[in-house]
Order: C-alpha cells, then sequence, then structure tokens
C-alpha cells in the first residue's frame, strides 16, 4: 500500500525515470549523438586555458613589475619563515665572510629540540604528552630521520599557521556576507577535490620549483576545511551570547574577537585538526616539487621497493602530526595563568630560561662530544627487515585466498559496474541528473547540475569522468558502509573510541603512498588495489563524523530519552541517529571529497579515470590538460555535493514537520 | 595583543628584507665567473641516476662550488630547469622522456650537454621461471601459444595473458605491438615505476608467470634473475612503415629502438659556473662501470653517496680530465 502512495504521489518523476530508462535501452538503435557527444560542440577548453597560463607566465604584466615576479614574490616572501627555522632545527646557516671564509653556525642539536618539545608539554602541564613527544622524537633519532623530520617540521608548520589563518578570515568573510558565501563555497570544493597533479604545473611556472610552491600546493588542499568549519561554527552560534554581546555594548571587531571566536573555540580547533593533517598529507606531492623532508624518504624507499624503511619515515610523519595536533590543542585550552605579584623574573620565566641554559650546555658539549650533534652510526636501528619480511609472508602463503576475494570484487562488483557506467549515453546521464535535481528541489537545482554534466560531456573526457564514478562511487559506498556502523559504535563506547581515534588518525596522516605499495604487492596492479587504497583514506570522515555527530548531542535530550523508559537500541535508533543525521551527512560529503581527492593515488596505481589524465598533463607540461581534468573532478564532486545536500535538508525539514503534528 | 603584532611585523620585514638582499646580492655576483651561489643538482631518488649526479656534485664540490641536492621528479625537473629554479638535471632517458626533453631543449632556456655515454634499453621482461610455462622464449613467438597466455592471464583480463606495462604516459607502445603480432596477450597500465616495481617484485616472489615492462639499467633485472623477450630487431621505418618486418599490413611489428642518457643544464647558468658546466659537459660513464655502481647501491645495500665518493676516490685518472 505505502509504496503505490509513493508511486502515486510522485508519478511524473517516476515515470520520466522510466522513460530515462527506455532512452537508454535503445538508444544505441537509433540516435548517435546521444551516445557519443557530437565533435562539432566539443570545446576545446584545455587548450584555452593552456594558452592562458602561458600568457600569464611568459607575457602577463602589471607594468611595473610581471605577473611572474609578482607571484616568485610572494613565493619568497612565504619562503622566509620556513627557511628560517629550518636552518634553526635542521641545516644551520651559511654565511660569507669577506675573506671567503664559510661561517657555519649549526642548528640546534637533537637534545636540545626534544627539550624544547617535552617542557612545552611540561608547561601545558600534560605529562603523558610530554612522555609520548620523547619517544616519538627518539624514534624519529635513532631510527635516523631526525635531519628529514626537521626539515618536514619547518615547512609543515608555517603551512598550518598561514592555513588555520586565512581559513579562520574566509571562514568569517563567510559568515558575514552571504553572497562572499556563494562564491567561495564552490572554490572550496574546488580546492578540495581538484586533484593536486592538475595544478601542480601551474604553482610550479607561477611559484618556482620548491618549498614556495609546494606551500601553495599545500594550502590550497589544507586550508577550506578551516574556513568551512569556522562558518558552520560561527553559524551555530547561541543567538543568546551575540545578544549578550550585545548589551554589553561590543563593537563588531570585540564581538568576533572576545565573544563569537572564543565560543566556538572547541569547534575551530577540529579545523586546526583537519589543516594539520591534511597539510601532513600533502607531504609526499610536496617532495615531489621540491620540499624534500620525510616526503622524499617514503617516496624513494618505496620506488626502491624498500617498504620497511617507507613505513618507518611515513610513522615519523604520523607521529609529528599528532605532536602537532595534540600540542595545538592544548595550547588552545591554555588559560592566562594569574601570579602574585611577588613572583620573581626566574620563577616567572623558569622554562625559557631552562631551555637557555639546556641549549648552551649542549651547544658546549657538542664541541666536544660529536653524540650531542649525531647518533653514532651503530646505535641506529632499523625495523625495514621485519616489514618487509611481513609482506613477503603474506605474499607467498596467503596469495589464494587473497586472490579469489580479489576476482570476486573484480568479477561481481568492479567490472559490470564498470561496464554499466561506460555504457550509459552522456544525455541520458543530462537527463537524470536534471530529473533528479528537479525533483529534490526544483527546476534551478535541475538545470544547475545537469550544466554541470554537460561540461564535462563538452570537455571531451566523458569516459575517463564515468570511470571516476564508477571508481569512487564503489569507494565512497564501501567506505560509509563500514565506516559509519564503526562510528556508531565508537560512539556508544569510550575504549573503542579511543582506539579508533588513534587508528583514522594514522589512516589520515599516514601518507596513502606507504600502504599503496604494499597494497599493489598483495593484490596487483588495477582497480581492486585503487579502492583498497582510496577505502581505507576515505573511511576516516565517515567515522569520525558519526562518531562527532552523535557524541556531540546534548545530554539532556539522552536523559529524557532513558526517563520515558527507552532501551539502549531505541535510543540510539529514534534520538542519536536523527539528531546526528546533519553531522553523519557531513561526513557522507567528506568521503566523497576524500575519495576524489584520492584520485591522485588511483593514477599512481594505473586506473584510468581522470586522476590518470592530471598526471599525463603533468609529464606532457600541459597545465590546460590537467586543469581541464581537474574541473571535471570538481563538477562531479559539486554536483553530488549539492544533490545530497538538498536532499537531506529536503529531509530535515519532513522530518521536523512530522514530530510537530 | 597589538605589540604582539607589531614585533611580529617588524621580525617579518627584517627577514623579508634580508632575504630580498640576499637575491640582490646574488644577482650582482653572477656576472662574476666564480660564483659560490649554490647550483642545484636535482636528484630523483633512482640509485643509478643518484650515483652519476652525486660524482657530479661532489666533483664540482672539490672545485669549491656550493652544491644544494634538490628531489625533484624525473618529468617535473624540466619545469624547473626550463625557469632556473633547477640548475643540473637529472639524465633524461630517450625511451621514456624524448618528447619532453625536445621540448625543453627546444624552449632555448635548457642546454642539451651530450649524451652520458650509457646506453639504455626497455623492453618486455619475464623472470626466468617463464619459460617452464612459456616454451621457446625469449623467442617472442613463444607468446602465440594460448597455454602461455592462460598461464599470464588474471581476472581482468581472462582468457588473454596480461601484459603489464609502464605508466601511460611513457608512451608505451605495447598495444600496438601486440596486435601487429596478433599475442593473445592485453595491457595492463601500471600507474607509476613504484606500482610497476611492487607488482613485478610480488609476483616474481610467489613464483607466479609475468611479463612486463622492465629497463636497464635498473635494480630489478639486476636482482632476479630473468630475460628480455627477442623480437625482431629494430629497424628504421618498423613504426611508421606498415610492410616492414613480419606483419606487412601493421607498423611496431618489432622491438623497442634503444636510446641513451642525456644530460641537461639551465642555459642561464653557463655564464655563472662556466667550469661546473663544462665538467658536467664532459662527464661520462661507461655501462658497465654504471652496472657496478648500481649493483653496489642496490644489491649490497651500500649508500648512493658512499658509492658516489668510493668511485671518486678510486678513479682519479678519469675524472682528473674532466676538471682540467
Amino acid at each position: 500500500m505505502q509504496v503505490l502512495e509513493i508511486v502515486k504521489r510522485n508519478i511524473f518523476f517516476f515515470l520520466s525515470l522510466i522513460l530515462i530508462f527506455l532512452l537508454y535501452l535503445f538508444s544505441n538503435s537509433f540516435l548517435s549523438w546521444i551516445i557519443e557527444f557530437p565533435d562539432l560542440f566539443k570545446i576545446p577548453i584545455a587548450k584555452y586555458i593552456t594558452i592562458f597560463v602561458k600568457w600569464l607566465i611568459e607575457d602577463a604584466d602589471f607594468g611595473l613589475f610581471t605577473f611572474k615576479q609578482f607571484t616568485r614574490a610572494i613565493g619568497s616572501l612565504l619562503d622566509a619563515p620556513s627557511l628560517f627555522l629550518k636552518g634553526l632545527l635542521a641545516n644551520g646557516f651559511k654565511y660569507e665572510m669577506d675573506n671567503s671564509d664559510i661561517l657555519y653556525i649549526p642548528p640546534l642539536s637533537w637534545m636540545s629540540v626534544i627539550f624544547i618539545f617535552v617542557t612545552t608539554a611540561i608547561w601545558l602541564k600534560d605529562y603523558t604528552l610530554a612522555f609520548f613527544i620523547a619517544i616519538s622524537l627518539l624514534y624519529v633519532v635513532f631510527f635516523d630521520l631526525w635531519e628529514s623530520t626537521m626539515t618536514t617540521f619547518s615547512s609543515i608548520i608555517v603551512a598550518v599557521i598561514i592555513g588555520i589563518i586565512i581559513g579562520t578570515l574566509l571562514g568569517i568573510i563567510s559568515y558575514k556576507s552571504k553572497n562572499i558565501n556563494g562564491i567561495l563555497t564552490p572554490i572550496f570544493d574546488f580546492m578540495q577535490t581538484m586533484p593536486v597533479f592538475a595544478y601542480l604545473v601551474p604553482a610550479l611556472m607561477l611559484f618556482g620549483y620548491g618549498p614556495a610552491a609546494a606551500l601553495i600546493v599545500t594550502l590550497i588542499y589544507a586550508m577550506p576545511p578551516m574556513a568551512r568549519i569556522t562558518k558552520n561554527a560561527l553559524d551555530q552560534v547561541d543567538n543568546e551570547v551575540v545578544e549578550l554581546g550585545k548589551m554589553v555594548g561590543c563593537s563588531t571587531l570585540q564581538m568576533l574577537y572576545r565573544v563569537l571566536l572564543p565560543s566556538i573555540r572547541p569547534r575551530m580547533m577540529l579545523g586546526v585538526n583537519q589543516v594539520i593533517m591534511l597539510t601532513l598529507n600533502m607531504v609526499i606531492i610536496a617532495s615531489m616539487i621540491g620540499a624534500g623532508g620525510l616526503g622524499y624518504d617514503v617516496w624513494q624507499s618505496l620506488k626502491q621497493l624498500r617498504i620497511g624503511q617507507g613505513f618507518e619515515a611515513g610513522i615519523a610523519i604520523t607521529l609529528v602530526a599528532i605532536i602537532l595536533d595534540r600540542l595545538s590543542q592544548k595550547i588552545a585550552e591554555k588559560r592566562p595563568v594569574y601570579r602574585d605579584k611577588k613572583t620573581n623574573f626566574f620563577q616567572k620565566n623558569i622554562y625559557l630560561i631552562s631551555i637557555f641554559i639546556f641549549i648552551i650546555i649542549t651547544w658546549a658539549c657538542g664541541n666536544w662530544f660529536s653524540f650531542f650533534y649525531d647518533i653514532p652510526e651503530n646505535l641506529i636501528v632499523s625495523s625495514g627487515r621485519f616489514w618487509d619480511g611481513i609482506i613477503d609472508y603474506i605474499n607467498i602463503n596467503y596469495h589464494g585466498p587473497i586472490r579469489l576475494v580479489r576476482d570476486f570484487f573484480y568479477i561481481y562488483l568492479l567490472k559490470p559496474f564498470k561496464i554499466f557506467m561506460i555504457s550509459v549515453p552522456w544525455f541520458v546521464v543530462v537527463l537524470l541528473v536534471f530529473t533528479i535535481g528537479f525533483r529534490i528541489q526544483g527546476l534551478a537545482l535541475g538545470i544547475k547540475c545537469s550544466m554541470l554534466v554537460l561540461f564535462i560531456a563538452m570537455t571531451g573526457f566523458w569516459e575517463k569522468a564515468m570511470i571516476t564514478v564508477y571508481l569512487i562511487g564503489v569507494c565512497v559506498l564501501l567506505a560509509n558502509l563500514i565506516g559509519i556502523p564503526i562510528g556508531i559504535i565508537a560512539s556508544q563506547n569510550d575504549r573503542v573510541h579511543k582506539v579508533t581515534q588513534v587508528i583514522i588518525d594514522t589512516f589520515q596522516t599516514l601518507p596513502a603512498f606507504v600502504y599503496l605499495i604494499p597494497v599493489i604487492m598483495i593484490f596487483s596492479v588495477g582497480d581492486f588495489s585503487a579502492m583498497i587504497a582510496v577505502v581505507l583514506y576515505a573511511i576516516v570522515p565517515a567515522i569520525r563524523y558519526t562518531d562527532n555527530g552523535i557524541r556531540q548531542i546534548p545530554k539532556s535530550y539522552l536523559d529524557a530519552a532513558v526517563s520515558v523508559g527507552c532501551t539502549k537500541f531505541q535510543i540510539l535508533r529514534r534520538v542519536q541517529l536523527p539528531l546526528s543525521l546533519p553531522d553523519i551527512m557531513l561526513g557522507v560529503n567528506q568521503t566523497l571529497m576524500m575519495g576524489l581527492s584520492m584520485l591522485v593515488i588511483t593514477a599512481l596505481v594505473g586506473t584510468r579515470d581522470l586522476g590518470q589524465e592530471t598526471l599525463i598533463a603533468l609529464s606532457k607540461v600541459d597545465p590546460g590538460r590537467g586543469i581541464t581534468a581537474g574541473i571535471c573532478v570538481a563538477f562531479i564532486a559539486i554536483v553530488v555535493d549539492r544533490l545530497i545536500n538538498a536532499w537531506s535538508q529536503k529531509r530535515k525539514k519532513e522530518l521536523s514537520l512530522m514530530n510537530n503534528v | 595583543m597589538k605589540k604582539i603584532i607589531n614585533n611580529f611585523l617588524q621580525s617579518y620585514l627584517i627577514i623579508f628584507f634580508l632575504s630580498f638582499s640576499f637575491l640582490v646580492s646574488s644577482t650582482v655576483k653572477a656576472t662574476t665567473p666564480e660564483s659560490k651561489d649554490p647550483i642545484k643538482v636535482v636528484i630523483m631518488g633512482y640509485s643509478g641516476d643518484n650515483i652519476i649526479m652525486q660524482i657530479y656534485g661532489e666533483l664540482i664540490s672539490k672545485l669549491g662550488y656550493n652544491v644544494e641536492y634538490t628531489p625533484a621528479d624525473y618529468i617535473g625537473q624540466f619545469a624547473g630547469l626550463k625557469s632556473g629554479d633547477l640548475h643540473i638535471g637529472s639524465p633524461g632517458w630517450d625511451t621514456t622522456a624524448k618528447d619532453v626533453m625536445a621540448d625543453a631543449w627546444g624552449s632555448g632556456t635548457v642546454l642539451n650537454m651530450g649524451n652520458i655515454g650509457i646506453s639504455v634499453f626497455e623492453d618486455w621482461w619475464y623472470p626466468l621461471y617463464v619459460k617452464d610455462k612459456c616454451p621457446g622464449l625469449p623467442n617472442w613467438e613463444a607468446l602465440l601459444d594460448a597455454e602461455c597466455a592462460k598461464s599470464l592471464s588474471t581476472a581482468e583480463t581472462s582468457p588473454n595473458g596480461r601484459f603489464l606495462e609502464g605508466p601511460i604516459e611513457w608512451g608505451g607502445t605495447g598495444n600496438l605491438r601486440i596486435e601487429a603480432l596478433g599475442l593473445p596477450l592485453e595491457v595492463i597500465n601500471a600507474g607509476s615505476d613504484a606500482a610497476l616495481g611492487a607488482d613485478i617484485v610480488a609476483a616474481v616472489k610467489r613464483k607466479e608467470p609475468i611479463i612486463a615492462w622492465t629497463w636497464q639499467p635498473y635494480w630489478l633485472p639486476a636482482m632476479y634473475p630473468g630475460e628480455f623477450v627477442a623480437w625482431p630487431e629494430y629497424g628504421d621505418g618498423c613504426y611508421d612503415d606498415a610492410s616492414w618486418g613480419p606483419n606487412p599490413d601493421k607498423t611496431h611489428d618489432c622491438g623497442n629502438p634503444t636510446g641513451y642518457m642525456w644530460k641537461s643544464a639551465w642555459s642561464g647558468g653557463e655564464s655563472i659556473w662556466p667550469k661546473a658546466y663544462d665538467v658536467w659537459k664532459k662527464f661520462t660513464l661507461d655501462e658497465k662501470t654504471m652496472g657496478d655502481l648500481v649493483y653496489k647501491s642496490d644489491i649490497d645495500g651500500t649508500d648512493t653517496m658512499d658509492v658516489a665518493k668510493d668511485w671518486i676516490a678510486e678513479n682519479e685518472s678519469i675524472w682528473g680530465e674532466w676538471l682540467k
């Protein structure tokens, strides 16, 4: 009965779906332009973009200086702080004297750096963290990764700080103005979903080969979540808080700094966390364009299939991420300390002074004992053989069952779905997207989404776009099918929560490259390996957002549910899940974004999607081709995102209506 | 708060101007021949290429130049060489970077510094035990056999056998060759050299039949016993004249042409570090030396920098000529 009712109410929608399906079935027999996009209407967008980028780099001139000089100046400005840190922590400083002698100031010794970090943690009164930092940094020292780690650290910290500042500012601006928000949202979508390889060529051309370009590329990818989260958090600030601010007579700026930003601090720290994680995620790509550091170590080891070494360096990246994240969270929680006026200078600055003394001592000792600067070689350890051994063991002994699983997935899921996606004519997809958009929200959404799909057809990347949809679609589906239940379990049980937290933090920061190569060794080159790598990465937001969403539900609701006698399961089904649905949907959305950002990785496995197109463009130094493919990826993301969003908005409204009745 | 911002701004400006003054001073120095400006030497992370670059780098350090080894990507480095962000390029191979090199040299900002003297070779490679399944190898006709193809097949390619080729952007012609010679095989592209190597090594370790794209000099064929398939030898016309070769109707009915490793450098550097550029022009190594050096690094596990330094210590008679 109910089904009939639904069909009756949506009769036009279902009729058009049936029509579209018929069109799909019979299209090959009559109209060729429905299947193949007519060449006549294809626009050589890639060519135009290439011409434009070349003009920008070679000819654009503002009179006083050229565009390239302008971007280079920005580049060196951005470079300066990380160069300074790098000198301080990793390489030391070299100055050339008049008599062509070189004055060399060595970097801080590993002992000093560890001491500084540990002291900071003690100053923050977090002794577990201090212990964790000491252990992690000693790991880095004894695995001979110190210099790389410090190089990575100094470029990362600058990227993170700039990302947080710019992200917060953009978040505030888009909170203040709806128009700007309307412009920025799609731009953020672009920044997050365009495969990095797409804009690597122009970034290299404009900012030069080196840390500056790497920093820019990192910012493009890592900054948007900060802005989004800031904006969302500001939107959700209670009206009462704002009223209070108004009552005590805050100016606009005071309102922002004294009232709004402090009240959203916990949520903003989630943004900071995301910026740190995503920044560290870019470490490998950054090393491909001259940033060096741990990323280079991972990349080089994997090229030579020294999986263990790659893994060691990858772990160091994760440790840096966790240290940075925990320290920043603690610093944000730190409240100003009010002391007696009587405390003297030494008491006030005890930590700074002890750091200073320690540096002097290690420096002095370093002149006598090289141990203070370099760990002797016979103390350096490596677990390389161990990890290589594990992979070999799995590969040799369990290949039978592994192959069985892989082939099953391939034959019954991947291959049919892929063939189906490629067989769907562009015209049918445009119609379908229009119908769904129209059904969910109305004419505007339908037209908007179908135009974006039409654009993809016009670029001539249709088949690769469809393969992208197929691959990422499967991955996102799997990631959510596995991730949301894990998130729900984690939200119910503190111990599970803690364990999953560590695991997902690891997966988000451990460069995908580290597990990509073992995955390929075990599952061979192909879509299945790509799928595993993408799912491992994209599952993180599915778990995190579900878990966080359920945990943020005010306790009063749960108490109320308990008092009316709900069982645990009922609470989950009737209270927790519906209330956290917006967060879960945000998580679904993010798995999609993460999945699409992994196209870079899938391209390196060897799939024939848009990611591969950007890789080809990179090797042919063809900026237009890469950017166009990137735009197609972003459009896919935007279409799906808008449809999901519109649907969940509508659903929410319906729910609240039902509740009111 | 204001004070902090002020302080921050001040220190930032100071750093900025300092770095700016470095920039200015470096452009002034550029006219003097013996510049101490760092020469950025590309290293890409392949042992063979690393050793070449490190031998060169250590040699010009002896001359007093300031060398900065800069990690970069094989193909990506050419964008850096064009703009002058990188100075001495890692060797480009005819077999994989012909177009990119031609484009770079044609642009006028990248110099072709000659070839290193090492011929490079890339083609279809198999581990020795594949001979059991495909008797008749290394002769290519052994691959025509359906049983052989079956042993090479996977779920993706079944019933055809799988030929694992390098990334598509390397411009492999496997599918054309398969078509021209009527082989019951299908091309699967690995997306990167790392993926290609991982798949091959994993297959070799579990003794699974595989035929894949590999090259020489490279650690993989050095480390695992195997052979390259013997094709009708490449000759002029094979790739563009259909009548050439065993199949009169198709092109690409032959093996891959061999090529050389080429040296590149940013053109602007020649006036800044003329001597260093001169050394790079003279730099050559023979294949046997290269093979030994790669073996030391990949099989014995010696660090590439140590391999380079050892070579320098033992071969003054060779490099002494270059530094003159």
